[in-house]
């Protein structure tokens, strides 16, 4: 299954490659990973998106707890939360395609950032899965450059992950 | 007090009470060694390559549950102590290893005995640093011992680049008196409500066993453990790592478990309905097939790692704390709850066990006129009244010296049992008899580890070192011949050690006593006479039985009651 991991860590040299040592060393994988600092310099946030059952998501919890520039971490797949990824995307918009593209790029509530004789760069923002409808709605012929962020978690209501 | 990076390094460690740094210098930590030089209270013991100076100060912290230090260069210095630092890993020893580091402004130009030490190590330690700047030297010192020898215990290596302990720039020094780190706060009791579910399924047991591991021995609780065992007459059986924390000559002892461990042992971990597992890790060679481990138990694991529990097996009940301080308040709810587990049950089980223990499966030809590893080992038994610390290394050696040598006392029993290092035991030895000068210390070893790391035969020269060698010499390497005789139908590949050095001799060129012992009847009194030289090394080179096998042995991914027995038990 399909679990996001949130985790507060030390925002100090060396911490991102623990954890990503870690995720090797153990046979786990990693999907996606975001991080960078909080509002409080001297921790960095990460969300992080793997896959197991749940004694192997068990074991990855307790072996990043285990970590010691780790500070906190929450399976946000546990509870209600929300998930957003960011995607910019090069499409080739020649002029009978335009249209088009843009018409589709309102459906998804994207915004076009860039527009040559040939090309648009879309911004868009959502759930991963909104972001694979977008390029699979796109004929791929006409996908140029896909960027994307991997997904950033937080939880819903007041239950959280703060110090 | 003013004191430049070098100094504050040695001034860190006298303020940890640090008394002996295992080491050997190079380019990127001369201004530390010249620190050292300018004092004696920590004093430094130089040894023949780093890895041995790793397993030396190893064997001092197993030996003594004081943390370890070790000092070594930048480069080759750190690679060769990583070995050492694996080793300690694996079996949660507490140790600070400090590596010198090329000067900052060079760090990552490939400069003269550069790597990222900090990389290389950072699978194999608890936890490691990077100094940036001088001022952090005393803090870092601070948390490094405490992140070693605390929670799960473990190696933590600082790496300190060269020009941080510049004689040139000096700084006010203040040991820190307190250490916070936010991100890590081991637990220090169980949870009471598992403890008291614990101690009832304890008391409503049939057929228990309790399981024990290095975790009692690395949190001395071997004096609660022993209580609370002979309390509920219950049996109890040991790792490798554990042996020693409950006395082996004892009754209720029934051996080692697992992939060498006693038929009694490995028959009662497989017909038990409790299983008390404390401060042991459900590791592949005690549990063999896990689908087949312990198929009636309940489970009860007692951890300080949150991590070992339900990690290889799924536990029941599991307890999360330190295993000291959960023996005791399982001894507490014990006699709070007043009552014994039915005596009948329990006689009926012991019965059971006895039975098993009829099969005499550490049984050895003893008219054999061939020295037997066994009788070597159980010879130095008797000569050492079952009192010396014995290190060991990796191989057959190791598992006759686990198996023949009844550990009465925690700490006594110094081997590699996670990472099975060959070459560890006689730099191990060198740590364990520099705490304990007056002791004996005796290494069990093979003529193939016995190589891995000879030349610490010179530190033992230099330091006036008396251990004793006792070395079971079989022209094998013993433990890879048996499994080729087992699973390769004989086929021999590359385990003949050819072309052996004459050992007596060997010894003597270091400026120690060598031994040569070919008959049975020879051997206790070459023992003896060894240990009668008091300020010497003896190196005794045992000429074994090549053909011995260990026994009782489980196949890899077999269950405990699939074992295969020695030729002279009771059973074949």
């Amino acid at each position: 299954m399909r679990h996001v991991i949130s985790i507060l860590m030390e925002n100090e040299a060396g911490a991102l490659s623990r954890v990503a040592g870690l995720f090797s060393a153990r046979g786990y994988n990693i999907e996606a990973l975001t991080v960078a600092p909080t509002e409080d310099p001297s921790l960095s946030r990460m969300t992080l998106v793997t896959r197991g059952d749940e004694a192997i998501i068990e074991q990855i919890t307790k072996q990043l707890n285990k970590l010691i520039d780790v500070v906190k971490l929450l399976d946000l797949t546990g509870g209600p939360h929300i998930e957003r990824e960011m995607m910019l995307i090069k499409v080739k918009a020649e002029r009978s395609h335009r249209d088009e593209i843009i018409r589709l790029t309102d459906i998804f509530r994207g915004k076009v950032l860039d527009v040559t004789e040939t090309s648009f760069v879309i911004e868009l923002t959502g759930k991963s899965a909104k972001l694979d409808a977008f390029i699979r709605a796109i004929h791929e012929d006409l996908v140029l450059e896909v960027v994307r962020t991997g997904p950033s978690g937080i939880g819903r209501g007041t239950k959280g992950l703060t110090l | 007090m003013e004191l430049s990076g070098a100094e504050i390094v040695v001034q860190c460690l006298k303020d940890e009470g640090v008394e002996h740094v295992f080491g050997y210098p190079g380019g990127a930590v001369l201004h530390i060694y010249d620190a050292l030089f300018q004092q004696d209270e920590v004093r430094h013991i130089l040894v023949r390559h780093e890895q041995g100076a790793v397993h030396a100060a190893d064997g001092y912290a197993r030996s003594t549950g004081r943390p370890g230090v070790a000092l070594v260069t930048s480069g080759p210095g750190a690679t060769n102590a990583v070995t050492g630092i694996a080793t300690a890993h694996l079996d949660s020893i507490p140790l600070v290893v400090l590596t010198g580091q090329v000067p900052t402004p060079f760090i990552g130009s490939d400069a003269f005995q550069e790597v990222d030490t900090v990389g290389i190590t950072r699978p194999c330690v608890k936890h490691n640093f990077l100094i940036k700047d001088v001022r952090d030297i005393a803090e870092t010192f601070r948390k490094a011992f405490y992140i070693a020898t605390s929670g799960r215990p473990g190696p933590v290596v600082i790496d300190i680049p060269k020009d941080i302990t510049d004689p040139n720039i000096k700084i006010p020094y203040e040991y820190p008196k307190k250490v916070r780190i936010r991100s890590y706060n081991p637990v220090t009791k169980g949870h009471l409500g598992q403890i008291k579910k614990a101690v009832d399924l304890m008391l409503a047991a049939k057929r228990p066993v309790f399981y024990t591991g290095g975790g009692v021995v690395l949190n001395d609780a071997g004096k609660q453990l022993t209580e609370l065992v002979r309390e509920l007459n219950f049996p109890i059986t040991s790792t490798l790592m554990g042996l020693g924390a409950y006395p082996g000559s004892d009754r209720q002892f029934l051996g080692m478990l697992g992939m060498h461990g006693t038929y009694e042992a490995n028959m009662a971990m497989h017909e038990t309905d409790v299983l008390i597992a404390i401060g042991a890790r459900f590791d592949d060679r005690v549990t063999g097939q896990v689908a087949q481990f312990c198929p009636n138990a309940t489970i009860i694991h007692v951890d300080i790692d949150p991590s070992s529990i339900s990690k290889n097996v799924r536990v029941d009940v599991p307890i999360v704390g330190p295993v000291k301080a959960v023996l005791k308040d399982m001894l507490k709810v014990l006699a709070e709850r007043r009552k014994r587990p039915q005596e009948e049950n329990i006689q009926k089980w012991w019965a059971q066990i006895d039975r098993w223990r009829g099969m005499q499966c550490l049984k050895y030809d003893q008219k054999s006129p061939q020295i037997k590893p066994q009788f070597a080992v159980e010879t130095l038994h008797r000569v050492t009244n079952g009192d010396a610390f014995v290190t060991s290394d990796v191989g057959q050696h190791q598992m006759f010296a686990a198996q023949f040598y009844r550990f009465d006392k925690p700490r006594r029993w110094i081997n590699s049992g996670g990472l099975g290092t060959m070459g560890f035991g006689l730099p191990a030895a060198i740590g364990v008899q520099m705490a304990h000068p007056d002791a004996e210390v005796a290494v069990i070893t093979g003529e193939a580890s016995i190589q891995m790391c000879i030349q610490e035969l010179a530190t033992c020269r230099q330091h006036d070192l008396p251990i004793k060698i006792m070395l079971l010499n079989n022209g094998y390497m013993g433990m890879v011949r048996q499994w080729q005789e087992f699973f390769y139908d004989g086929r021999y590949a590359h385990s003949y050690v050819d072309a052996l050095p004459d050992f007596v001799k060997l010894a003597e060129s270091y400026g120690h006593v060598g031994m040569k012992i070919e008959r049975p009847e020879d051997l206790e009194g070459a023992v003896k006479e060894a240990f009668s030289l008091k300020d010497r090394l003896v190196f005794m080179d045992v000429v074994i039985d090549p053909t011995e096998n260990v026994y009782p042995m489980i196949e890899a991914g077999k269950g405990h009651h699939e074992m295969y027995l020695p030729p002279e038990s009771e059973l074949v």
